[in-house]
C-alpha cells in the first residue's frame, strides 16, 4: 500500500510542477519583449548604469575635475591604456604641487575591467554609457579626458 | 454551413463529361496528390515560422522580423536556401539506404496527413479503418529514422535512431490506447463519422473525464511520436550532435525537418478531429441561435483554427520542459502513461455501458 501511495503522491507532485513550469512559461510569452532593435530606437535607447562604455572624467561648471595625477589608475592599468601627463607647478604660496596635464585614454586597448575606476582613491574617473566607438584610424581612438584648460577642484 | 463535395463532385461530373472514367479518376489523383504536396509545402513553411516566432516569445525575444513584414519571407528564403544546397555524398554509407531513408520519413508524413479531414467533405484518405490506417502509416516513420541511423555508419546516428525506435515503438501504445478510447465512445472507427459525431458537442466534452485524460495523455504520447519537445533524444544535440540525420545535408536533411514540423500538425490534427470537434463547430444543444451563428464560420477555418491552437500547446510544451533522459522515457511510458490509459479505457467502457456521457 505504501507504495501504491508514492506513485499516486509521485504522480501527483509531478503534474503540479510541471504545470507550475506551464505556467511560468507563459507569462514570460506576455511578457515585454528585452530585445533592442538597436538602429531603429536609437533615439530612445538606453543602456543600464552598469553598462562599461567609455571611460570619462566628470568635469563640473567651473571646468574643476577630481584628477590628482596621482597615477594609480595608470599602474593598475593592465594594458597600459591610461597615460598621465603631469606637471610640477609652484602655487603663489610657493608650494610644488604636481598637477594634470593631459589625461591621455587609449580606447583601443581598453579591456573595460574597471580596475582604473575602482582604484581611484578621488572618483575622478567613471564608465559612461555611450558605445558607439566605430572609427576608421585607430588614432581617433585616443582621447584626452581631461577638458583644456581644466583645473583639480579645490577642496 | 457549406459542403466540399459540392466541389468535389462538380469537379469529377466537369472531368467525365470530357473522357473516361478512368481517365477522370486520374486526373483527379494526380491533382489531389500535387494538391497534398503545395499544401504539405505551406504548411511546413508556416509551421516552421511558427515555431521560430513562438520559441522566440517564449524565450522573451522578438524572433525573425527583418525579412518582410514580421519576418514572414524569412521562411521562404530559407526553403530555397535549402533547395539549391549541395547534397553532399558521404563515404562508407550503405548508400541505398542512405538515399532511401528521408523519402520513407517524408512518405509516412504525408500518408499520414493525409488522413486528416480538413474541412466538410474535404477528406482525401477517408474509409472504415482510417485510424487504424493512421497509426500503421504513421509508424513507418520509424523505419526511416532508423535506415538514416544505420546506414550513416556514424555511432551517434545509429545511437539517436536506436533511442527513436525505443521511443515510437513505446509511445506508439499511448496514442493507439488514447484514440481507442473515443473510438468505445464512437463505435466507429471512419475519421469523417467520428466528426461528424460530434456534431451535439465536442467529445472532450461529451466524453467528460475520460475523454480529458485521453486528450492529455495523447498530446504527450503524441509530442514523443513525433520526436519533439522534451522527448527529443534521437537528435539530442548536446549529446548526439543532431541525433539520425547527422549525415545528411542538403533537401535531404530538409526532409527530416519538414517530416518533423508535419508529423507535429498531424498529431495536433488528430487530437483536434479526435476529441475537438475537427472542422465541426461549437454546437451547444438547447442553444440554436448560438449553433447557427457558428455554423457560419467556414468549416476550414474551424479546423485549422483547433490545428494550430494544438500545435500552440504542443509548442508550449516543447519550450518549457528540459529533455528527458532514456531511462525518464521509458518510465513515463511503462510506468505512467500506458496503465493510466488501460484504466482510462476501462473507465471510458464502463461510462459508454452505463450511458454517463452526454
Amino acid at each position: 500500500m505504501n507504495g501504491f501511495n508514492k506513485y499516486i503522491s509521485s504522480l501527483y507532485n509531478g503534474i503540479v510542477s510541471l504545470l507550475t513550469g506551464m505556467k511560468t512559461s507563459i507569462t514570460v510569452f506576455f511578457r515585454k519583449k528585452t530585445t533592442e532593435q538597436y538602429p531603429e530606437n536609437r533615439a530612445t535607447l538606453k543602456m543600464f548604469d552598469r553598462f562599461r562604455g567609455t571611460l570619462s572624467m566628470p568635469h563640473d561648471e567651473q571646468n574643476h575635475h577630481k584628477c590628482v595625477a596621482c597615477g594609480i589608475c595608470q599602474m593598475n592599468c593592465p594594458n597600459g591604456t591610461i597615460r598621465i601627463e603631469s606637471e610640477i607647478i609652484t602655487d603663489e604660496e610657493g608650494k610644488k604641487k604636481k598637477v594634470l596635464k593631459r589625461y591621455m585614454y587609449d580606447l583601443g586597448s581598453c579591456l573595460f575591467c574597471q580596475l582604473c575606476v575602482n582604484t581611484c582613491p578621488h572618483d575622478a574617473i567613471k564608465f559612461d554609457n555611450t558605445f558607439e566607438h566605430a572609427v576608421y584610424t585607430r588614432e581617433k581612438l585616443i582621447h584626452q579626458l581631461n577638458h583644456e584648460n581644466s583645473t583639480v577642484e579645490n577642496k | 454551413m457549406f459542403d466540399f463535395r459540392i466541389v468535389t463532385s462538380w469537379i469529377h461530373q466537369m472531368l467525365t463529361s470530357y473522357m473516361s472514367e478512368g481517365w477522370a479518376l486520374l486526373i483527379e489523383c494526380v491533382a489531389i496528390g500535387i494538391g497534398i504536396l503545395l499544401m504539405y509545402a505551406f504548411l511546413a513553411i508556416v509551421l516552421i515560422y511558427m515555431e521560430r516566432k513562438i520559441c522566440a516569445f517564449f524565450q522573451c525575444r522578438l524572433g525573425p522580423n527583418r525579412v518582410g513584414p514580421f519576418g514572414s519571407i524569412q521562411v521562404f528564403a530559407d526553403v530555397f536556401k535549402m533547395l539549391i544546397k549541395e547534397i553532399i555524398t558521404i563515404k562508407h554509407v550503405d548508400k541505398f539506404l542512405f538515399a532511401l531513408a528521408p523519402y520513407m520519413v517524408i512518405i509516412a508524413s504525408i500518408l499520414a496527413f493525409s488522413c486528416l479531414p480538413i474541412a466538410k467533405g474535404l477528406e482525401v484518405l477517408d474509409f472504415n479503418i482510417g485510424v487504424f490506417f493512421l497509426m500503421a502509416v504513421s509508424s513507418i516513420g520509424v523505419l526511416g529514422i532508423l535506415m538514416a541511423g544505420w546506414s550513416s555508419n556514424n555511432k551517434f546516428s545509429l545511437i539517436g535512431a536506436m533511442r527513436s525506435g525505443a521511443q515510437i515503438i513505446s509511445y506508439e501504445l499511448s496514442v493507439g490506447l488514447s484514440i481507442l478510447t473515443i473510438v468505445v465512445l464512437t463505435g466507429t472507427l471512419q475519421f469523417s463519422e467520428i466528426v461528424e459525431a460530434q456534431a451535439d458537442g465536442w467529445f472532450l466534452f461529451k466524453g467528460h473525464i475520460p475523454a480529458f485524460i485521453a486528450f492529455v495523455v495523447f498530446l504527450i504520447a503524441g509530442n514523443a511520436e513525433t520526436n519533439r519537445g522534451p522527448f527529443d533524444l534521437p537528435e539530442a544535440e548536446s549529446e548526439l550532435t543532431a541525433g539520425y540525420h547527422t549525415e545528411y545535408s542538403g533537401m535531404h536533411f530538409g526532409f527530416f525537418y519538414v517530416a518533423e514540423f508535419l508529423n507535429m500538425f498531424t498529431v495536433a490534427g488528430v487530437a483536434a478531429s479526435v476529441f475537438l470537434g475537427g472542422w465541426m463547430p461549437l454546437h451547444i444543444p438547447g442553444l440554436d441561435a448560438f449553433n447557427a451563428i457558428m455554423d457560419y464560420i467556414p468549416s476550414i477555418i474551424w479546423f485549422f483554427g483547433k490545428t494550430f491552437f494544438v500545435v500552440f500547446l504542443l509548442m508550449w510544451i516543447k519550450w518549457t520542459f528540459p529533455r528527458l533522459r532514456i531511462d525518464q522515457l521509458l518510465t513515463l511510458e511503462w510506468k505512467y502513461l500506458l496503465p493510466i490509459n488501460l484504466a482510462n479505457l476501462l473507465l471510458m467502457v464502463l461510462i459508454v455501458v452505463f450511458g454517463l456521457h452526454f
